[in-house]
């Protein structure tokens, strides 16, 4: 278990008996060249070419990058620039749908005849990036730095954030294909022992997950740890604390204590790629909140928020907003004109909350502190940056915050610490 | 949909400062009417004039200064409270006034407000009345004498201190409050009421307070002073779950609040055995409130994953 945190209201009644529902293929889709952590991939295709579903659109430009591909059939009537749900701008290819369904032609492969190089080659070339939210590539990770080794492999099926539930609804209705995911990556890591991590809430997975163990051919060891529900249980630090005790350094990676963490999705997703030569075209999300039909929907990537909205009955107005992700680390985003991008695991629609205009001093009572699993002192950066005293941050270990958001939701001034933070860090940066 | 735009996370706690002071006057009322009951009808004027006083006080401050107005969050009513309770029961109006206006308008906004001041408001005004009018400040009644000229008695701390030929009040009347002493500081029961509520709301936590009254009791212990009367006596059960507990000027970590109340413990112990006056729980509070930055400097936690560095 570890320390610091809160507890949070779940919310996810609302979507948690929903069957994951297949979206229809949209019109058009606008699919971001950048959508991964590391570099934007470059693109390949250019106006009034003629693309197929899963063809690459957009090339791998560094180690740290990811192939983009296509993920309906028909025409590119532009490449340009275009919003992104982080706030960014990214070019983006824009194709229209002719309702074909074209597709490339789909490899089956066995993976047990493959070798660890063959599994991660397999990997890259298919644009897998980490489903969870931060959508890193999924061969970097598999890739173990020399020096390194990997003794631990975990599934990370806590789904924390309120609201979400479409990793549930994966692991209930993909369990053998995530549970096949995650002996490829064991195999591609060479890794004999596997974690899978769930919380509480979805204890009625387990004799699901067991008899999927039961009759698949396994292995490797699979060890499922139900923890406790308490919020950020899913951030990557935390989940390797609650189920081996393990700090990970401050400023290191899971492999400097042996571990890698994937998303349950992230292992559907590879298992799709490495067995039945499926690239990454899709995905599940939740669509949740004031939305009249709560839904899991499983979505093209470059699908429009608006077309999801206007499926899943959410009336857009005033005193509502749109968040991309979960309630506490997900962002607002100002248009529903934005595209689904391969780190979107939910689409919110919520209040806007009554906030206070002003900013509200902070009264000391240290709840952001004791709520804090980074074990930083939100409050103490929150008044050096009030003043702009921004290396007294660096100091406060500013760059060690995961953001996760604790801090901002307990403090009863309603200050907005996260915002503090992020503030910093941009300005430290800068300089 | 032209909203602004916040950033995550996106949905709060119902946790408002309003609500936390809210809680903390409403854990002071049963303190508040027992004081009624052993001092009479007098000390309703002195905790209303101690309110309007302080209430007052913020509000002229923040006009003069052109502040954003916020004597709505009631932060300046608890001062007014507890400003109150540490005055003696027939202290004439007049002092009481200006402890309030000492309280915001010198310790508490002239550092900056809610949030900045580096001493407690209502203990720091104490600490002044105590020193610009001693023979009003040190002249305790009788309990349950109700008239305006009551009969004077001495504090149990002095009885103890001074060894004075007086009956000392049975650990009974200790604990629910029939002795002599300031307004809100003699009824542990009802203050105990109250504190109990706070720490169930949350609103504190027992870092401060065990570790303070520990202390004392402790060092009772070793000294031959009977532990529960140094307890029950003089203002301790207020100090140290109402007074050490401030947000504002007490430590922000849990291993700092214990150090923060263990000094508080021993330079009571000290004042009470060694001191000059008979009673140290404020100047102790005081003092430790000096240290509160120091003590927050060195108690803050290591940020996660640093064992392995």
């Amino acid at each position: 278990m570890f320390k610091g945190g809160v507890k949070l209201v779940d919310f996810k009644s609302l979507s948690k008996n929903e069957k994951i529902e297949e979206f229809k293929y949209p019109e058009k889709v606008i699919i971001p060249l950048s959508q991964h952590t590391g570099s934007p991939a470059k693109p390949i295709v250019k106006k009034g070419d003629y693309v197929v579903e899963g063809q690459v659109i957009g090339e791998i430009s560094g180690f740290i990058s990811s192939y983009i591909h296509s993920s309906i059939s028909g025409k590119v009537i532009d490449v340009l620039p275009w919003n992104l749900p982080t706030g960014k701008k990214s070019l983006s290819v824009i194709i229209e749908n002719d309702g074909e369904r074209k597709s490339i032609d789909k490899t089956e492969r066995n993976w047990l005849g493959l070798t660890s190089e063959e599994i991660i080659n397999i990997v890259r070339e298919n644009g897998i990036v980490g489903l969870g939210g931060a959508a890193f590539p999924s061969h970097v990770k598999l890739t173990i730095p020399p020096g390194k080794k990997a003794e631990y492999i975990i599934l990370n099926g806590c789904e924390c954030e309120p609201f979400l539930t479409c990793d549930y609804r994966v692991l209930r209705e993909y369990t053998d294909e995530v549970i096949e995911g995650l002996q490829i990556i064991c195999k591609a890591t060479n890794v004999k022992k596997a974690f899978i991590g769930i919380e509480h809430n979805k204890i009625d997975l387990i004799p699901i997950l067991n008899n999927a163990i039961r009759n698949l051919k396994i292995y490797i060891e699979i060890e499922i740890k139900i923890l406790p529900e308490k919020y950020p249980q899913g951030s990557e630090k935390h989940l390797i604390k609650s189920i081996l005790n393990k700090e990970v350094p401050s400023g290191g990676l899971p492999i400097d204590i042996g571990c890698i963490v994937f998303n349950v999705q992230t292992a559907r997703a590879i298992k799709r790629a490495v067995c039945n030569g499926i690239p990454l075209t899709e995905r599940v999300i939740t669509c949740t909140g004031l939305v009249r039909k709560p839904k899991n929907l499983n979505v093209r990537i470059g699908t429009l928020i608006s077309e999801i909205l206007n499926y899943c009955d959410g009336e857009l107005k005033y005193g509502r907003k749109i968040i991309n992700g979960g309630p506490m680390m997900g962002i607002q985003i100002y248009s529903p004109e934005i595209p689904v991008i391969k780190g979107t695991s939910g689409i919110l629609l919520l209040p806007e909350e009554k906030l206070p205009e002003k900013i509200q001093p902070c009264i000391r009572c240290g709840k952001c502190i004791d709520s804090c699993p980074m074990f930083l002192a939100p409050s103490e950066i929150g008044r050096y940056v009030e003043v702009e005293m921004f290396d007294k941050c660096e100091n406060l270990n500013v760059f060690d915050c995961i953001e996760c958001g604790c801090c901002s939701y307990v403090c009863p001034a309603k200050r907005p610490l996260v915002d503090f933070i992020k503030y910093a860090k941009f300005k430290l940066r800068k300089k | 949909m032209n909203n602004k735009i916040y950033c995550s996370p996106h949905i709060h706690g119902s946790e408002t400062t309003g609500k936390i002071m809210f809680y903390v006057i409403f854990s002071l009322i049963p303190a508040l009417f027992g004081s009624i009951y052993f001092f009479g009808f007098y000390v309703v004027k002195v905790i209303l004039i101690s309110i309007i006083s302080s209430v007052l006080s913020e509000l002229l401050f923040q006009i003069l200064m052109k502040k954003e107005i916020r004597i709505y969050d009631g932060s300046a009513i608890i001062t007014g409270i507890l400003l109150a309770f540490v005055l003696p029961p027939r202290i004439p109006l007049w002092i009481v006034a200006i402890g309030g206006f000492l309280a915001i308008f010198l310790v508490k906004e002239l550092f900056g407000g809610l949030g900045f001041n580096i001493f407690n408001p209502a203990l720091t005004a104490r600490a002044i009345l105590l020193a610009s009018y001693p023979v009003e400040m040190t002249k305790f009644t009788k309990p349950l004498d109700y008239s305006i000229d009551a009969i004077t008695s001495a504090t149990p701390l002095f009885i103890m201190k001074e060894k004075i030929n007086e009956q000392l009040p049975s650990l009974w009347q200790m604990f629910i409050g029939n002795r002599s002493g300031c307004i809100g500081e003699t009824s542990v029961l009802l203050l105990l009421l109250g504190a109990i509520f706070l720490l169930l709301k949350r609103v504190i936590t027992w870092h401060i307070p065990v570790s303070y009254i520990l202390t004392v009791a402790i060092f009772s212990l070793f000294t031959n002073e009977n532990p529960a009367y140094q307890i029950t006596s003089g203002g301790l059960i207020l100090g140290a779950f109402f007074m050490a507990t401030d947000y504002v000027t007490s430590p922000i970590t849990k291993k700092g609040k214990i150090i923060f109340g263990i000094g508080c413990g021993i330079i009571t112990f000290l004042i009470r055995r060694w001191g000059g006056y008979p009673e140290g729980v404020c100047y102790s509070i005081l003092f430790m409130n000096t240290l509160v930055p120091l003590i927050n400097k060195y108690t803050l936690p290591k940020k996660f994953g640093s064992k392995n560095e």
